[in-house]
């Protein structure tokens, strides 16, 4: 149901990766990423997928949970899989397969592809890993230098931690809200676009009206409780950077000199294509 | 329209770490024109079971018909009997006043209407919302109020109204009471009351309120970690008091009453509607000065 909507869920367990730092896994994804996009042949995604395995493999989240994550991005990855095979300019010496199509254009896409699913699967370890809460403070901690420069980091954080905190209420609520206007006779699967589109008032406005609500409530129990994001407050979980975020993180060094280094030597590396 | 589920097992999220069984071989027979009050802790299944009266869940295993309609799972109901099912089957979910959305109340009201008669002329919509306004107990007046600005109990009615609108041959209330004032609270019982009207209708309500369900109701199902745990007359249910308290369930006043007397050796054959109750108590009485 909705549910499934709000992809990179929280994946409760006692992983390794669960009990990380957020920030050594925030820094390891953007190490990753950056990775993912620096690979320029197939061997330095090959290298990419081992950690992205091992990473999953050490999460203990099922392969599934992280695949469904993909899911909701298939019609993304067609749509550019499509027009990287139409635009693809031939060069001396590639098949044709016809009009437009290349062996050579297929393959280009097709790694265009995978570096989207790539991206795409690698950041849900993190929010499967990550509670939004510690996600949240770790990005705080990894933004604090900003401060500095009179960034309202805290305000930031505390607005990203309330919104990802939301999502799941609201997935409910418009979960209720269209049993509700089922019960009552309501058709959201039938009909041309327009109205299907109508269809949906009577779910946004309810949802609408509920979102206003909660964030009035939330507001007055902030202020009954003195709340300011002053710098004097302090943490109840304090993030602890440990041996195994380093581990972890000379790993992900490990991965990006890979990557580096299958680029640099491409020309040792027998051609796939 | 009678109402049998046989075996009825419903689990959230199936297949998943998240997986939950909501429903655990459910039989329960609610018959037609009964006012049935089904009761039972948080979370014992009771808002997943109505669900499947209207085709909102599913039925996953077990049997269920509604009518003559067989909801059971194989059974393909095409679009067109849901609809057709969903108009006999009034469903007012809890807190149904989150569920408002039109600009006017005689918008919202006749959205149903809309949904599930399209054929009908604008004269009949008028008629049949105006209708059920009325019934809900609301002045013609409101019907081109905005329903944002009427008040919490004035929205509840609303909301119902908009159930009451398609004319249901049952009518499915999820706690219909919480969150009211006392007043509010006997209003919308004695709306129901009405509705029911000595069994033209049938009134299946989830209520935490032991009072309220042994006021209206002619038969009760408790339920408890998904399972019937009881069924019968609120006479019947609640004279298993202990048992009752075991699942963190109360017992209506009239019965506190009767069981305290009891334990000074007043024990009596008490009646467990109030109004019983105080005639008997008068007659006690009575009988005694004479
Ligand atoms: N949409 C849902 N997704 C997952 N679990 C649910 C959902 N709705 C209810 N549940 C679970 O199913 C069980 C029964 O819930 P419910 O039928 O709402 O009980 P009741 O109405 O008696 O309080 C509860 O444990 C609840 O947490
Ligand atoms: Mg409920």
């Amino acid at each position: 149901m909705l549910s499934d909507m709000t992809f990179g869920q929280y994946y409760p367990s006692e992983s390794p990766v669960h009990r990380m730092d957020p920030r050594a896994k925030l820094l390891l994804l953007i190490v990753y990423i950056v990775a993912v996009f620096l690979a320029k042949n197939f061997y330095g995604l090959a290298v990419c997928l081992i950690f992205l395995l091992l990473a999953i493999a050490f999460s203990r989240v099922p392969v599934r949970s992280v695949l469904k994550s993909v899911k909701g991005i298939v019609i993304l990855i067609l749509f550019t899989f499509v027009l990287n095979v139409l635009f693809y300019t031939p060069k001396e010496g590639d098949v044709v397969l016809f009009w437009r199509v290349t062996v050579q254009g297929l393959v280009s896409a097709s790694f265009f592809a995978l570096r989207i699913i790539f991206l795409v699967m690698g950041s849900s370890v993190l929010t499967l890993t990550t509670t939004p809460v510690s996600l949240t403070d770790g990005l705080e901690s990894l933004l604090a230098p900003l401060a500095l420069i009179r960034f309202p980091v805290h305000d930031l954080a505390l607005i990203m931690s309330i919104a990802l905190r939301m999502i799941p209420t609201l997935a409910e609520e418009t979960d209720r809200i269209i049993r509700a206007q089922k019960a009552r006779g309501a058709d959201f699967e039938s009909g041309n676009l327009v109205s299907r589109a109508k269809a949906l008032v009577p779910v946004l406005v309810p949802l609408l009206v509920s979102a206003f609500r909660r964030a009035n409530e939330l507001g007055d129990a902030m202020d009954a409780r003195c709340y300011a994001g002053s710098s004097k407050r302090t943490k109840y979980k304090k993030l602890k950077f440990s041996y195994r975020d380093l581990l972890a993180l000379l790993v992900t060094g490990a991965l990006l000199a890979g990557v580096i280094l299958c680029n640099v030597y491409a020309y040792l590396l027998p051609v796939l294509y | 329209m009678r109402i049998v589920a046989d075996g009825l097992t419903f689990t959230y999220n199936r297949k998943t770490k998240f997986a939950k069984k909501a429903l655990d071989d459910v039989t329960l027979t609610i018959r037609e024109g009964s006012f049935f009050g089904i009761i039972g802790h948080t979370g014992s299944g009771k808002s997943t079971f109505i669900q499947h009266l209207n085709g909102l869940i599913p039925v996953e295993s077990g049997t269920l018909t509604v009518g003559d309609l067989d909801l059971s799972k194989g059974k393909k109901t095409d679009k067109k009997g849901l609809r057709a099912l969903r108009a006999k089957i009034g469903m007012v979910f809890q807190y149904p006043e989150y569920q408002l959305f039109a600009t006017t109340v005689y918008e919202d009201v006749a959205f149903g209407y809309h949904n599930f008669f399209p054929e009908k002329s604008k004269e009949e919509e008028r008629a049949a919302v105006f209708a059920a306004l009325r019934t809900v107990g609301l002045d013609d007046s409101v019907a081109d109020k905005s329903p944002f600005d009427l008040s919490g109990g004035q929205k509840r009615r609303v909301a119902i109204a908009g159930v009451l609108v398609s004319d249901p041959e049952v009518l499915v209330l999820d706690e219909p009471v919480a969150g009211l004032d006392p007043a509010g609270k006997n209003e919308l019982m004695a709306l129901l009351h009405r509705i029911h009207d000595g069994g033209k209708k049938t009134v299946v309500v989830v209520s935490h309120d032991m009072d309220d369900v042994a006021e209206n109701c002619d038969a009760l199902a408790v339920f408890s970690e998904g399972r019937v745990v009881m069924t019968g007359t609120p006479e019947e249910v609640f004279s298993r008091r202990k048992e009752l308290e075991e699942l963190r369930l109360d017992v209506p006043v009239t019965r506190k009453i009767a069981d305290a007397l009891a334990e000074k050796g007043l024990g009596n054959a008490f009646p467990l509607r109030s109004d019983d109750f105080v005639r008997k108590v008068a007659q006690l009485y009575r009988g005694k000065r004479v």
